[in-house]
């Protein structure tokens, strides 16, 4: 039988979502349900003096409106922070209080005060209008470099300060630049972005008065871990009587990690009013509150040799949290940002300095790389000016520092079980023409354009699991994942993954290594995931965990599965376990010609004696059934790795900037279908490139976001981007038995200094921040003009 | 309310609707054809685009009282008796969907395209596409997918 795992084999998926058979949270409709409007501040800062409600109750087809004083009174908890960080002085980090529906303060222009549940939406729409707030406006903190020296925003949290968190050395740091020809410094600033799934955020929760149980349908990348928060933190339900169903899901990126206001709001509702009730997000309300990325201000330095050696780094970031912190969000700026400061470097001494400030906006969580894109721009951009500095090939200098050799022992944390980045970059400089270049380049100057290369390495730490190494840092819950893999009588698989799929495939790659595993055909393997009700607790899909974590689960459940068909099989055939082989879905014993199909072995675990020649129907002590469960975790993280170079045409005379070529080499290890990891390569791309050249959310000093429609946020389109040319070199990891890395995230986290590289490199090195709009590239070039007249 | 009678996936459909209701709301909610998604508010994202009288239309920007007589096709009428349409077809081949919440929209349009440009080049249906957006692809399987339903249809 044919090997399904490195296979381009067709989604699973496809036909439902191609022929509008998928089933959304928003498409689901329940008899009798009622509709929720939220009512929200619009104003980033302010008391909360009187609400009054009054008026709205008496509007037609209102079931209820409830506020915060319920939600306080029914002591509904608040939403949660997953990860506790220690400040370098060895104190606790401060995170406020944060309700699902404010009673006294809101704190970001969005932020929910009162709940409209009406029998329709229209009347919820209308009553919603009618709710009076009167608000003292507050003094609005919401620069990100300035927020230390604001207002104080919570009550006991000094200077806007979560904590002043620190990895590394100081003292060895000093040392080294001390020893230092030459010390490269430069201020970035990390963009503010929202994720923009295409599918807003959306919730229907509905309440059985007789079981007591309440059901929400909800847009999440994992629902038992939103069972958890609501349940052990949210107050809202115990955990038996609370199902979380996440169906298909439109996209994540991050932003569907958390429990949101409204999933809290809308279940313990349902139960107060004994009916379902449905939130739909409309897109303005999702640029207001879903969370958003990124947002950091940066200074760091990089301490290195005439001859181009790296000796020391650091950097002193300031990360916006937003007005309050989420379950990734102080995690996010630390240790999935400090860990990997230092890149693909052999850098010696090192230290990342984050303070992580509150601010009158959206909160700031994981999105799409969470931290890694964040750290990667900062070490990239260094290394790329370095380069330029010292007078080095970029390529040159960047390889001249990778290590050597594998296990890589990194100066702050993490050590890199496998890799070969020599190799990539090799691979990514013949695949780019990067030798090519400079006749590129004069073509372009011919035609008075101006054509500049970047290049950009990349590691990332991935595959978010290991629970130890996790714990160890402040996460509060284990990072594991389960399976759980179920033969029915006649053959067929179900396999559970705790694990969610919002774009990233899961039926179809899982089902491609289960296949494999058991030898059954791939359309006889089903992928269950999304129901608290169905399968095995498991913690969702975040941080290319899937594969790497959740697909290692269902690889040690099916070996369970073969195990015990083994013994079942020397049973039936008189043989010794150890004598039975299994290979290709038969249970073969050696030197002989018997066997046994695992079709068969599955109908005779459950109906032992119905169809085969066993006396006695199972070996001694062996269960009936056919059904294991596997909760895998890892050992470490995984760390994908790769080059990316790209070029760019800037017309001087508009500033606007022409992505011409991208290419990407990166090694994920083990590729199951190739044609998916294809696909999550581009859209990674797309993004990370939408930071780079079009994405930016932007508030004003009031904190009204001004960015707040797709007619304002550039999200990019097809007419964008270049065709992209991507290719992999491989080096398996050894940290699990597929020999997998995560491949979900790199595109995110190499594109935007892999494109600012290059759109720098056409400025003559003139640092410009992200987006590189064309207004900014236009002022630039506008200055290398009258620098270049000036030097003529 | 006014009653509207229109052609829906070559069904007769007549029904009593608000003068103030969407296209995109009356398929969804009055019809149940949910695979129109809806992905913002300012006819930007191309989610719901179906085609009405052979055209593509953002079913967002039209009210199903203003459309009275017309024929609709939405994602749900374009297979014929269960085999999908080239352009679903490619899609598949080609993985040019991940999260499938802006696919309606993006098949739906990008057959209007080959309806009017047998053979667009990638230029062309990069620009026809710049009405839809996609938040996983990075539109780069879209494009060969169009190309290549464009050698079937």
């Amino acid at each position: 039988m044919a090997s399904l795992v490195g296979s381009r084999v067709e989604r699973k998926e496809d036909k439902r979502f191609l022929t509008g058979k998928g089933r959304y949270t928003s498409d689901i409709n329940l008899v009798n349900q009622t509709y929720a409007i939220f009512v929200r501040s619009p104003h980033a800062r302010a008391q909360i003096k009187k609400l009054d409600i009054s008026k709205a109750q008496k509007s037609s087809g209102v079931v209820s409106i409830l506020t915060g004083s319920e939600i306080a009174e029914d002591k509904i908890g608040g939403l949660i922070a997953g990860w506790a960080i220690r400040s370098e002085d060895g104190t606790e980090m401060k995170c406020p209080a944060n309700p699902p529906l404010a009673k006294d303060i809101v704190n970001f222009v969005g932020d929910p005060v009162a709940v409209v549940i009406a029998e329709s939406l229209e009347e919820a729409k209308v009553a919603a209008e009618k709710v009076s707030v009167d608000y003292k406006v507050l003094k609005a903190v919401t620069s990100t470099a300035d927020a230390m020296d604001g207002d104080t925003i919570h009550e006991g949290i000094d200077k806007n300060l979560c904590f002043d968190w620190l990895l590394g050395d100081r003292q060895k740091v000093k040392e080294a630049f001390e020893k230092a020809d030459k010390v490269i410094s430069i201020d970035i600033i990390n963009n503010r972005l929202i994720p923009n799934a295409m599918e807003p955020r959306a919730c229907l929760a509905d309440y059985n008065s007789a079981s007591e149980e309440i059901t929400l349908y909800t847009t999440s990348q994992n629902p038992h871990l939103s069972r958890l928060i609501m349940s052990a933190f949210g107050n809202v339900s115990p955990e038996h009587k609370l199902r979380v169903v996440a169906p298909d899901v439109g996209g994540g990126f991050g932003s569907k990690i958390n429990v949101y206001n409204e999933d809290i709001v809308c279940s313990w509702a349902a139960k107060k009013i004994n009916r379902a009730i449905k939130w739909v997000a409309e897109r303005s309300e999702s640029f207001l509150t879903d969370i958003h990325g990124r947002d950091h201000v940066t200074h760091a330095e990089l301490a290195v040799t005439n001859d181009g050696k790296f000796l020391g780094f650091k950097n002193e970031t300031i990360a916006n949290l937003g007005a309050y912190a989420r379950v990734f969000g102080t995690v996010t700026p630390t240790y999935l940002f400090g860990p990997c400061a230092t890149g693909v470097y052999e850098i010696p001494a090192a230290y990342s300095n984050v303070k992580a400030v509150f601010t009158n906006t959206a909160p700031v969580d994981a999105y799409r790389g969470a931290g890694r894109p964040e750290a990667t721009y900062t070490i990239e951009r260094l290394v790329e000016k370095a380069s330029m500095e010292l007078g080095i090939d970029k390529t040159e200098l960047r390889m001249k520092n990778f290590p050597t050799a594998f296990p890589f022992k990194q100066t702050l944390v993490h050590t890199v079980d496998s890799g070969d980045y020599v190799a990539g970059m090799e691979k990514a400089k013949q695949m780019a023409d990067y030798n090519g270049y400079e006749a590129r380049r004069k073509d372009s100057e011919s035609r008075g354009k101006l054509r500049g290369i970047g290049v950009s390495s990349y590691f990332e730490a991935c595959g978010i699991a290991p629970s130890a190494a996790v714990m160890s840092l402040g996460c509060g819950v284990g990072l594991w994942e389960s399976a759980e893999v179920r033969f029915n009588p006649t053959g067929q698989v179900t396999v559970y993954t705790g694990s969610h799929s919002h774009g990233q495939s899961h039926q179809t790659t899982f089902a491609q290594i289960a296949a494999d595993e058991l030898g059954v055909p791939i359309e006889n393997i089903d992928i269950v995931h999304g129901d608290t009700d169905k399968g095995t607790f498991g913690m969702g899909t975040y941080g290319s965990r899937s594969l790497t974590v959740g697909g290692i689960a269902i690889v040690n459940a099916c070996k369970k599965i073969v195990e015990k068909g083994k013994r079942v099989t020397a049973k039936m055939l008189e043989a010794s376990p150890e004598d039975v082989e299994f290979k290709d879905g038969e249970f073969i014993v050696a030197k002989s010609n018997k066997k046994k199909t695992i079709g068969e072995i599955a109908f005779a675990c459950y109906l032992p004696g119905v169809r085969d020649e066993m006396k006695s129907p199972l070996p001694e002590g062996e269960e009936p059934g056919l059904k294991e469960t596997a909760f895998f975790d890892p050992s470490n993280f995984s760390f994908p790795a790769g080059t990316h170079i790209a070029e760019v045409e800037i017309d001087p005379e508009t500033g606007e900037v022409k992505l011409e070529k991208y290419t990407a080499c990166d090694d994920f290890g083990r590729i199951i279908n190739p044609m998916i990891v294809e696909g999550q390569v581009h859209g990674g791309l797309a993004q990370g490139i939408g930071q780079a050249l079009y994405e930016n959310a932007e508030y004003d000093e009031t904190g009204q976001l001004m960015t707040g429609s797709y007619m304002d946020y550039t999200m990019p389109r097809a007419d964008n981007f270049p065709e992209f040319n991507i290719g992999y070199t491989c080096t398996h990891a050894t940290t699990n038995p597929l020999g997998v890395k995560g491949c979900g995230e790199a595109g995110a986290i190499a594109a935007p200094p892999t494109v600012m590289n290059a759109v720098i490199d056409a400025l003559g090195g003139q640092e410009i921040t992200m987006p590189a709009t064309a207004e900014k590239v236009w002022k630039a070039c506008k200055n290398l003009k009258k620098s270049n007249s000036k030097a003529a | 309310m006014r009653k509207v009678t229109l052609e829906i996936n070559g069904n007769k459909v007549e029904k009593e609707v608000q003068d103030n209701t969407l296209l995109s709301t009356f398929l969804r909610d009055h019809l149940n054809l949910t695979g129109t998604h809806i992905g913002c508010d300012t006819s930007q994202c191309g989610a719901c685009v179906v085609h009405v009288n052979g055209n593509s239309l953002k079913s967002c920007t039209a009210l199903a009282a203003d459309i009275d007589g017309s024929k609709v096709t939405t994602i749900e009428g374009l297979a014929t008796n269960g085999k999908m349409h080239p352009m679903q077809e490619a899609f598949k081949k080609l993985h040019g969907l991940q999260c499938g919440f802006c696919t309606p929209g993006m098949v739906m349009s990008a057959v209007d395209l080959l309806q009017k440009n047998k053979k667009p080049s990638d230029t062309e249906i990069r620009d026809w596409l710049e009405g839809n957006i996609c938040r996983c692809t990075g539109y780069q399987n879209i494009v060969a997918a169009v190309k290549e339903a464009a050698t079937k249809m």
